[in-house]
Order: C-alpha cells, then sequence, then structure tokens
C-alpha cells in the first residue's frame, strides 16, 4: 500500500522497533521512589547489581524529590519509598500509606558557597546562625524550591534563624524549583550560597567556585528511611519483592554495602539500621 | 570554550568505542520516537486530510485547533498522561506507568497535532490547484482523501518528520511519565537532563551532539529516499 517514501520510513521504523532490545528482560521487578541524591550520586548503580543478583529482582528506581516520590508512592506508582525527610515518612506511614519505617542510612547537608564568601560564613558551625548572616547581608541564596527533603530541611533551618524567605523570594532569595544538581548549576553560576546534601555534593561535577562553607551542625543531619507502600491500600503492590528488597537493604550485607560505596575516597552514606529501633 | 572541545571529545569517545549503555539508550530513543510518530503519522494524516476536504460545521474551527495543538506544552501533555496511567487514575490497572509504552502515548499526543495541521495544509492547497478536474471526474472531496494524501507524499514527509523532530527532541512528557528508570525508560533527553543535574555539562554536550547528528541521519535518510522515489516515477 505504501510506496517510496513512505515506505522507506515505514521500513526504517520496524526496523528501528525490531532492532531494540527487548523492553521487559527481567521477570519480576519492583518501582522504588527515590530521591536525585541517591541516584545522582551513583549509590544505586552500586548497590543494586548486587541485590538484583542474589534475589532476580529487577530494582526501577524513579528518582526525583522527596516531596514527588512520596506523593508517587501515595497513588500507588511505587511499591517502596526511599527518601529523606523523617517528618514526611512518619506521616506517610501515619496516614496509612506505608507499613513501617526503617532508619537505613544518613549522610549530613552542607553549606556551599562562593569562595569570595560575601556574608563571611566560612568555619561557621552553626548553620542557623550562619543563614542569619547570609540574609542579613543578602548575599544570593539557591533554593530547590521543589518541596524535596533537601528543601524542607532548609525552610525549617530557615524558621529557625527567624528569616522569612518567601518575603525575598526574587530577590536575594531565589528558588530554582529544581533538583540538587541543577540547583548547584545555578549557584555555582550566580556565586550563591546554597544548602545541599554531601553525596550530591561529593558527586558533583561542576562546582566552579563554590566550595563547603559550613559542616558539622548536627542540626544538618540527614537520615534516609525505607516503606514499603501498604499492599492494603494499594492491592497491587508488590508487597513479598518489596520487603525482600527492605530486608536486604537492612541486612548487614546491605548496610556494608552502603559503607563500601566510596567516591574520590569518601564515604557517601553511612549505614544506621538497628535491629529494634 | 573549553566546554565545547571537551563536549567534541566525549561524543567522538562514545561513539568510537560504542558503548553499551548508550547504544541501549539510542535504541530506545528511536524506538519510542519511531514508533510514535508512525501511530501519529497513521492518525494524523487522514484527520489532516479530512479536515481540508470534509465540509462539516465547525471545519474552521477545528483547523485552527490543531494548529494550536502544535503547540501543546510537553509537560502538560506528560502530566496528564501521568494522571491518567497513574495507579489511581482512570487506566490505572493497565500498569502502563514508568514504561516505554506510557512515553509513545505521550508523544502521539503531542506529535499528532503537527502532522494533522501541516496535512491539512498540503490537502487543501491541492485540492484548489485540482479541484475542477477531480470534480469533471465526479470526484467528490471526502473520496478525494486517498488520492491528495498520495499526490502531497512528498510535502507531508516533511510533516512527518517535523513531528519526528518534536518527538525526539522532547524531554518533559517522557521525563514524567517514564521516570528516566536506568535500563527502562532512559533515553537520550532525559539522560542528558541527568547528566546535566549531575554537573557533568561535557558528557551531556557530548550525548546532545550524538542526538543531532542521530537527526540528522534520519532526516538525510528521508530526504535519500524522497529523492530516489522522485527519480523512478521521471
Amino acid at each position: 500500500m505504501l510506496k517510496g517514501p513512505l515506505r522507506t520510513l515505514a521500513g526504517l521504523t520496524v526496523a528501528a522497533m525490531l532492532a531494540a532490545p527487548p523492553v521487559l528482560a527481567a521477570d519480576e521487578f519492583i518501582t522504588v521512589a527515590s530521591t536525585t541524591s541517591t541516584e545522582n550520586s551513583g549509590l544505586f548503580d552500586n548497590l543494586l547489581p548486587k541485590f538484583e543478583e542474589e534475589t532476580g529482582v529487577d530494582v526501577r528506581v524513579v528518582a526525583v524529590g522527596t516531596g514527588q516520590a512520596i506523593d508517587l508512592a501515595k497513588r500507588g506508582d511505587a511499591d517502596v519509598l526511599f527518601v529523606h525527610h523523617k517528618p514526611s515518612e512518619e506521616k506517610f506511614v501515619a496516614e496509612g500509606f506505608g507499613v513501617e519505617r526503617y532508619d537505613v542510612m544518613y549522610n549530613d547537608f552542607v553549606i556551599v558557597g562562593p569562595r569570595s564568601d560575601p556574608a563571611r560564613i566560612a568555619g561557621m558551625s552553626d548553620a542557623v546562625a550562619a543563614l542569619d548572616k547570609i540574609a542579613e547581608s543578602r548575599a544570593p541564596f539557591a533554593s530547590r524550591g521543589d518541596d524535596s527533603g533537601t528543601h524542607k530541611k532548609e525552610l525549617g533551618l530557615w524558621k529557625q534563624a527567624g528569616t522569612d524567605v518567601a518575603a525575598a523570594s526574587g530577590s536575594w532569595y531565589r528558588e530554582t524549583g529544581s533538583g540538587m544538581g541543577a540547583t548547584l548549576n545555578t549557584a555555582a553560576g550566580m556565586e550563591a550560597y546554597a544548602l545541599t546534601d554531601r553525596a550530591t555534593w561529593i558527586s558533583f561535577e561542576n562546582k566552579g567556585d563554590l566550595e563547603i562553607l559550613v559542616e558539622g551542625d548536627k542540626r544538618l543531619f540527614n537520615p534516609y528511611g525505607v516503606i514499603l507502600v501498604n499492599p492494603e491500600k494499594h492491592p497491587h503492590v508488590k508487597a513479598e519483592a518489596g520487603q525482600k528488597f527492605i530486608d536486604w537493604i537492612i541486612s548487614p550485607e546491605g548496610q556494608e554495602a552502603i559503607a563500601d560505596y566510596k567516591l574520590n575516597g569518601q564515604q557517601l552514606f553511612f549505614p544506621d539500621y538497628r535491629a529494634g529501633s | 570554550m573549553f566546554e565545547f572541545a571537551a563536549a567534541f571529545e566525549r561524543a567522538a569517545a562514545l561513539i568510537l568505542t560504542w558503548d553499551a549503555d548508550l547504544a541501549e539508550i539510542v535504541a530506545l530513543s528511536l524506538q519510542v520516537s519511531l514508533t510514535a510518530v508512525a501511530i501519529a503519522a497513521l492518525l494524523g494524516l487522514p484527520l489532516g486530510a479530512a479536515v481540508a476536504l470534509v465540509r462539516f460545521p465547525g471545519r474552521r474551527a477545528a483547523a485552527v485547533l490543531l494548529s494550536a495543538l502544535m503547540g501543546l506544552p510537553p509537560v502538560v501533555v506528560g502530566l496528564v498522561v501521568y494522571l491518567m496511567l497513574s495507579r489511581a487514575g482512570p487506566l490505572g490497572v493497565l500498569g502502563l506507568l514508568f514504561t516505554p509504552t506510557a512515553m509513545v502515548i505521550a508523544q502521539v499526543v503531542l506529535v499528532t497535532p503537527i502532522i494533522a495541521a501541516i496535512a491539512r495544509q498540503v490537502v487543501e492547497d491541492l485540492w484548489a490547484e485540482y479541484e475542477e478536474q477531480l470534480r469533471s471526474l465526479g470526484t467528490t472531496p471526502a473520496r478525494a482523501i486517498g488520492t491528495l494524501l498520495w499526490d502531497g507524499r512528498f510535502s507531508l514527509v516533511t510533516a512527518i518528520l517535523a513531528g519526528f523532530g518534536r518527538a525526539s527532541a522532547e524531554v518533559g512528557a517522557v521525563m514524567i511519565v517514564g521516570g528516566n528508570i536506568d535500563h527502562v525508560t532512559r533515553v537520550m533527553t532525559t539522560t542528558i537532563a541527568l547528566e546535566t543535574s549531575k554537573g557533568d555539562l561535557p558528557l551531556a554536550l557530548g550525548l546532545g551532539i550524538i542526538l543531532i547528528a542521530l537527526s540528522l541521519t534520519i532526516n538525510a535518510a528521508a530526504f535519500l529516499a524522497q529523492d530516489l522515489a522522485r527519480r523512478s516515477q521521471q
């Protein structure tokens, strides 16, 4: 029926469809809604093959901000939630969307900024006081602005500092509304301060003139939790395979695999599952 | 300018070593976009021709609508398809979210209006040119759809290529409905977005160069096919 160029195009299409590898190779898979920090830092590339080899369960990671990940899980579009904002995670479980929250690992947040450091915060160990100085000097600050775990953390710190960032939005306080990497790209471009998790920072390759200025405040603690989406809410949730993943990641073997992952000689995440915790 | 030199080097290295992950990503990109364009052409060509030829109330409005839909924002289409395919959505039981099929669906929605709108213009122009001739042969507008689509095939290839350009270049929709899952729904554009967010700008740009080269190859192939077809007619 088709002739000439149309036939060629149709032929190309069919060829492309045949040439592409079969899309559903693994028999069993689970979908994990997680955050950009775990994906972008390369942690999953290191962890998942070990789990997949052992169990034959393929893990599909959808890496978005914590807020979006929780929303995905609430809608039943993921089997396991693996994020980093404890209050939201506990609420997720309390509302019946999740079965149980397990501590998995932690790292910490750091405040990065330009070497010139116009707000003079370098070396401070009080994160709230540092933010206060940034607000005072009206030096540019790049915020995620995307309801992610890091954004929620940052807003909590601003609240403690007594700064109304919503009022400053658009002037020195700039909400990028995007992921951690994109926000760091923006911060590097406009020599702004930013709050970032250490894993993303270490793996980020476009640091430009930015460096870590504030770290070590215990309020910058960044714990990750893992939760099975409640099959009672969403019957199609692959509870058995999902629980298998959770059991593995909190097992001594999974915890060791997390501790083993290093980038440029630095450990990115610290396992912290404690039985009965 | 250092970045651009580095980007070309990365692109060249990726192609020369024929990285297996890259091959998989390129294959999936082509699979998704070409499938979407093929389906969109099957829907859009007859639709565009029908709007051009069949007299019905609101025909002008339909033509305007088709044109306007060419500018559908990919993120909005992605969001709507996501809400439809989500487990909590009306088509959730199909379990299509985060699969290449979901990406094809989103791209069909984006591409069909482009092909239909251009096809409408092409067929309308042809009808204006050949109306007398066709009517003297007793052909009604509705029955001329097939004839004129065939007559305008060379122009319509451009419509299809425009659709392919849109499909292969967009990132907003496939990111939302595909989820950019490694080895499952990761395509060229979502990989570029990912590498940009990791701050690996040379790799991101290198992948961009490969994507553009790919588009160039497909367009060149289509032009070549057109030339061959024209020549075989003479």
